[in-house]
């Protein structure tokens, strides 16, 4: 037990204070890099409650994609030098108060579950939970997802479909006069297409751009 | 007392898987030069050792003795930073391969995740080590190489879910007895081929070696690295191959599995045939290097996301319809 309290609070100290780093640190990519350990340290969380599943895809989906795409736009953008500007103008101290009240909403609701965690007990389904099913988190989550919530988990897969097509349709810019391979062109190239044979009478030569 | 005796039992554990993994890594090196040079008509390393076997062990004495030089505009946390997570990251995965039915490290119930979440991690180092020298070539191949890994990462995934569907289990080693009749290899040719390509482009081998592509980078994301800091990156790099060829023997070839049950093949013990496994598919890999030309950029976005991605998915639908069909679904 007393191995299990150590890689508990070890990995919890990293997560809390990588995810202060990540709003403290100056540099954005820093920050980026804070939140990737934020993840990681989560993840770890995940795995030591028995939850490997979930902690297997908190690494694949969020630190293998979502943070790259991340370290890739504050990359390319240059942000560091925008935040800072922002910082020190007039403009940052009006978004405070809005600051303020979304992050106090979010603490309100995360005592509220914790709460009732805690005093109420019933108030979660314990008879569905993986300790009782004795079957591997992967499967208990798939028996839970594929049947109780089929319709729930298909919904949500459909917005994200619809978020997918609606970010290209809006991002997508067609230009004109650019120059692109087709393979099916130059496959299906032939040679009476790309040579022929001219009498050139002399001194006329002749025109080739037609 | 109890705990030390743990802790003891497991780093003797890891040094034993580790260490046979880092000299693999040298004589790959070594292999890898030869046959592409063979492929060329020349001689390749042959003067260290026999057969020129030490070559690696010469070169990274040598990068160990030669200066490090950290750029003084680098970002210095990060760039000391990027070669130890590649090194780590080629290194850890080898906990969940497993080289017999007994003989592994963690046999973890999601060990086929834990790989592909590891290797799809193994893109940091390339990215930090790009960003933090401060410079326009490596900054051009870490971006290069994030865009490539991301995408043909997707495919690996969908072609890892067309084993699972075959298997119905997570476990490394659930897959590998599953193939007990009839390696994977046979019915998803296709996705063993898709495989073998991602696999190159995730590890950015030649013919996908654009984030590292010396006619237009230099040497892109290793430009301002020296001394051991390179020499972290090159062996990372080649374990991170050794790694990619593990994974596809095991969920293709049938992994610590012998070709046929009969006498003189059960002779030879389960982790020598996953090393020969290993083995044939890196020749193929230092093959292809010495073969074909590297692609364009462009030309390797459309491969990964117009030509593989849409017939991983479509196999996908294809092998979950032929189970469900003959009712050969995994259903514990």
């Amino acid at each position: 037990m007393i191995a299990h309290s150590i890689f508990f609070y070890t990995f919890s100290i990293i997560a809390i204070v990588s995810a202060i780093m990540v709003t403290a640190s100056k540099n954005t990519v820093h920050s980026v890099f804070f939140l990737i350990l934020d993840f990681i340290s989560i993840s770890c969380l995940f795995i030591m409650i028995g939850a490997e599943f979930l902690g297997m895809i908190m690494l694949i989906v969020y630190v293998g994609a979502v943070a790259v795409l991340f370290l890739f736009v504050v990359m390319m953008l240059n942000v560091a030098q925008q935040k800072n500007q922002w910082f020190s103008s007039e403009e940052s101290s009006k978004h405070i108060p809005v600051g303020l009240i979304i992050s106090t909403l979010i603490f309100v609701e995360l005592i509220i579950v914790v709460g009732g965690w805690k005093y109420k007990p019933d108030l979660f389904d314990i008879n569905n939970s993986i300790a009782i099913n004795k079957v591997s988190n992967t499967h208990s989550l798939g028996q839970v997802l594929y049947t109780d919530y089929i319709h729930i988990f298909q919904i949500s897969g459909m917005i994200l479909l619809v978020a997918m097509i609606g970010a290209i349709v809006l991002t997508f810019r067609k230009r004109e006069g650019v120059k692109t391979q087709s393979y099916i062109k130059q496959i299906s190239r032939e040679r009476s297409d790309g040579v022929s044979v001219l009498n050139v009478e002399s001194n006329k030569g002749v025109k080739i751009d037609d | 007392m109890e705990y030390l005796s743990i802790f003891f039992d497991q780093v003797y554990k890891i040094l034993f898987l580790l260490v046979p993994v880092l000299v693999s890594v040298a004589m790959v090196v070594w292999l890898d030069r030869r046959v592409w040079a063979f492929v060329q008509k020349r001689q390749g390393p042959n003067v260290v050792g026999p057969f020129g076997l030490l070559q690696t062990i010469a070169d990274a004495l040598k990068y160990i003795f030669k200066e490090i030089i950290i750029p003084s505009s680098s970002n210095k946390v990060i760039f000391i930073l990027a070669p130890i997570v590649t090194m780590t990251l080629a290194l850890i995965a080898w906990a969940v391969i497993p080289f017999s039915a007994t003989q592994v490290l963690a046999d973890i119930n999601v060990g086929i995740l834990y790989l592909f979440a590891v290797s799809s991690l193994g893109v940091y180092g390339i990215i930090m080590g790009g960003w933090a020298s401060n410079s326009k070539y490596p900054f051009l191949g870490a971006i290069r190489s994030a865009a490539q890994m991301v995408s043909y990462e997707v495919s690996i995934g969908v072609i890892i879910i067309n084993v699972l569907l075959c298997v119905g289990s997570l476990n490394l080693n659930d897959i590998v007895i599953a193939q007990q009749n009839l390696w994977f290899v046979i019915p998803l040719f296709p996705m063993f081929v898709i495989f073998f390509i991602s696999a190159l482009a995730e590890t950015n081998r030649p013919p996908f070696d654009l984030p590292e592509a010396e006619a237009e980078l230099v040497a892109g994301y290793q430009t301002e690295y020296s001394g051991m800091m390179y020499a972290m990156f090159w062996l990372g790099e080649y374990a991170n191959i050794l790694l990619m060829c593990a994974m596809g023997a095991i969920l293709f070839l049938g992994g610590w599995l012998s070709p046929l049950e009969i006498y003189p093949f059960t002779l030879v013990p389960g982790p020598l045939w996953l090393v020969l496994k290993i083995l044939l598919l890196f020749l193929l890999f230092a093959l292809v290097k010495a073969i074909v030309p590297r692609y364009r950029y462009d030309q390797l976005m459309k491969l990964g996301w117009k030509v593989f991605l849409p017939l991983s998915l479509i196999w996908v639908v294809f092998t979950a319809s032929y189970l469900f069909y003959f009712n050969l679904l995994p259903v514990n």
